[in-house]
């Protein structure tokens, strides 16, 4: 099963590339999640590997993760080691305004699992799907108040410097 | 292991193989044949090489061994637990995380819902998707559980013959443990107790966990006794057709199920209702650590029964309504 969701988001590329890329925020914007932990030595990009679990229906399912694609401000997707298949990205694109288009792509499913596997999938996409749209609301919503405490920072510290 | 020692001693004792087999025993009975033993002897060879084949085979299905556990089965048929247990059942399982993250552990479940066991079915797809089917978690199980046409399918799930031996065995493997030590007592209560944990004075659990030196970790299930009206344990009924000492089963349960009516020893099972079941598991205990070097296993049992009937009656304390949850 693929799920595909976007949004728009008014901050610069690099404000949410470097929102998605500390680990320790994927508890305080993703939907339904309830671990993501680094697993191993290497905490962020290409090779970083996370032990995550998102809740659908009466399981916790996930598995070990490890980033599989890393190309700063643009994308960054991974791939399952361990537990349920599933494949993720990130896709950021700067837009003419200086927003950000953010989308986000999920592919999951258990080879060989038949029948079963597929009325699975059918029956937990609607609940995964508001997952990544709500993880998107709360992303943007996240990022945006990151970029005006950054303003208003860079703003005093303006001010600050003409006074003194 | 014990049983495979005491059949190839039995198998060498007839004259077989130590895989008592009938193809190897092939050559015994023809040398037999061959000396002059006649037509009567021969077929009291194959005979009893047939019986003792029989024999093997009934054996078999009666005991498990860890082996027989198959990852790959498993995470396969994660998908049609999932849909059993979100769909028809509406399953939550809460706290998995008290579960420590590597090693051997005692979990100690309540049972409920009769033969059909849904809690089992929604704490092992818990357990396998929270800590992957690479994890090994063993179940321990009646042997007639496992003799049944089921039985197949819960040896490849890590389900084992309840015994000391086995249980020891798994633990001594690394291996996190599912024991019920109600079994098919606790798991058989009149709805009416549905809310009551019965371990029926069974404190097999707690000498375990302190010969192995491994945490118990208490898990707390509700919803299971509503899936059938559950009406006798049927215990004197096992009593008086003697299956207490010839099949070691305590009880011949008597209910109101899918899709039979009344149902009497639910030996094929039954439809359970869509009952709601939640799943709690708590912190895990040390049995040194919080009763001393020396516990009194007594002390520790009545700590466990007490927590674990406290968190069924907050759980009971939540639902509304029977099998709506």
């Amino acid at each position: 099963m693929r799920l595909n969701e976007s949004i728009v988001i008014s901050a610069p590329p690099k404000l949410v590339w470097d929102y998605l890329a500390e680990p320790s925020n994927y508890l305080h914007f993703m939907s339904g999640i309830t671990r993501w932990e680094v697993a191993g030595e290497q905490r962020t990009g290409l090779g970083a590997r996370y032990r995550m679990l998102i809740r659908v229906g009466s399981a916790e399912i996930g598995g070990l993760i490890e980033i599989v694609e890393w190309h700063e401000q643009r994308d960054m997707a991974w791939s399952s080691v361990l537990g349920v298949d599933q494949r993720g990205r990130w896709r950021l694109r700067e837009l003419d305004d200086g927003r950000t288009r953010v989308e986000f792509r999920y592919a999951y499913g258990v080879a060989g699992s038949g029948i079963p596997g597929w009325i699975a999938e059918l029956v937990s996409a609607p609940q995964l799907g508001g997952h990544l749209r709500r993880s998107l609301r709360q992303l943007k919503s996240q990022v945006e108040h990151e970029r005006l405490r950054a303003e208003a920072a860079r703003r005093r510290g303006d001010r600050a410097a003409a006074a003194g | 292991m014990a049983d495979e020692a005491r059949l190839a001693e039995h198998a060498r004792h007839n004259g077989g193989s130590e895989d008592g087999s009938l193809r190897a025993r092939l050559p015994t009975l023809n040398g037999i044949s061959r000396a002059g033993g006649g037509v009567v002897s021969a077929g009291r060879g194959a005979a009893g090489g047939i019986a003792e084949e029989v024999r093997r085979r009934l054996q078999r299905r009666l005991t498990a061994n860890l082996d027989d556990r198959d990852p790959d089965y498993i995470r396969e048929n994660l998908a049609l637990t999932w849909l059993l247990t979100t769909v028809w059942f509406r399953g939550e399982v809460r706290n998995l995380g008290n579960v420590p993250e590597h090693g051997p552990v005692l979990l100690v479940a309540n049972h409920s819902g009769g033969n059909m066991t849904p809690d089992t079915l929604l704490f092992t797809l818990a357990f396998y998707t929270y800590f992957g089917v690479e994890r090994p978690f063993y179940q321990l199980a009646h042997n007639l559980v496992l003799a049944s046409p089921v039985g197949q399918i819960l040896r490849r799930y890590g389900t084992v013959t309840a015994s000391p031996e086995n249980a020891q065995r798994a633990l001594d493997a690394g291996a996190a443990l599912l024991v019920y030590p109600g079994g098919d007592w606790e798991v058989h209560r009149p709805v009416w107790e549905r809310n009551k944990l019965d371990f029926a004075g069974r404190k097999g659990f707690v000498r375990l966990a302190l010969d192995a030196g491994v945490p118990i970790v208490p898990v707390v299930s509700i919803g299971g006794q509503e899936t059938a009206l559950f009406l006798s344990h049927g215990g004197r009924l096992a009593r008086a057709l003697r299956v207490d000492r010839t099949l070691r089963l305590k009880v011949i349960p008597i209910s109101l199920a899918l899709p039979w009516g009344l149902n009497v020893g639910d030996l094929l099972g039954h439809i359970p209702l869509p009952a709601k079941l939640t799943v709690e598991v708590l912190a895990p205990i040390d049995p040194r650590e919080q009763f001393g070097e020396q516990p009194d296993v007594d002390e520790v049992y009545d700590h466990v029964t007490t927590l674990m009937q406290e968190t069924l009656e907050t759980l009971a304390a939540e639902r509304r309504f029977p099998v709506v949850g």
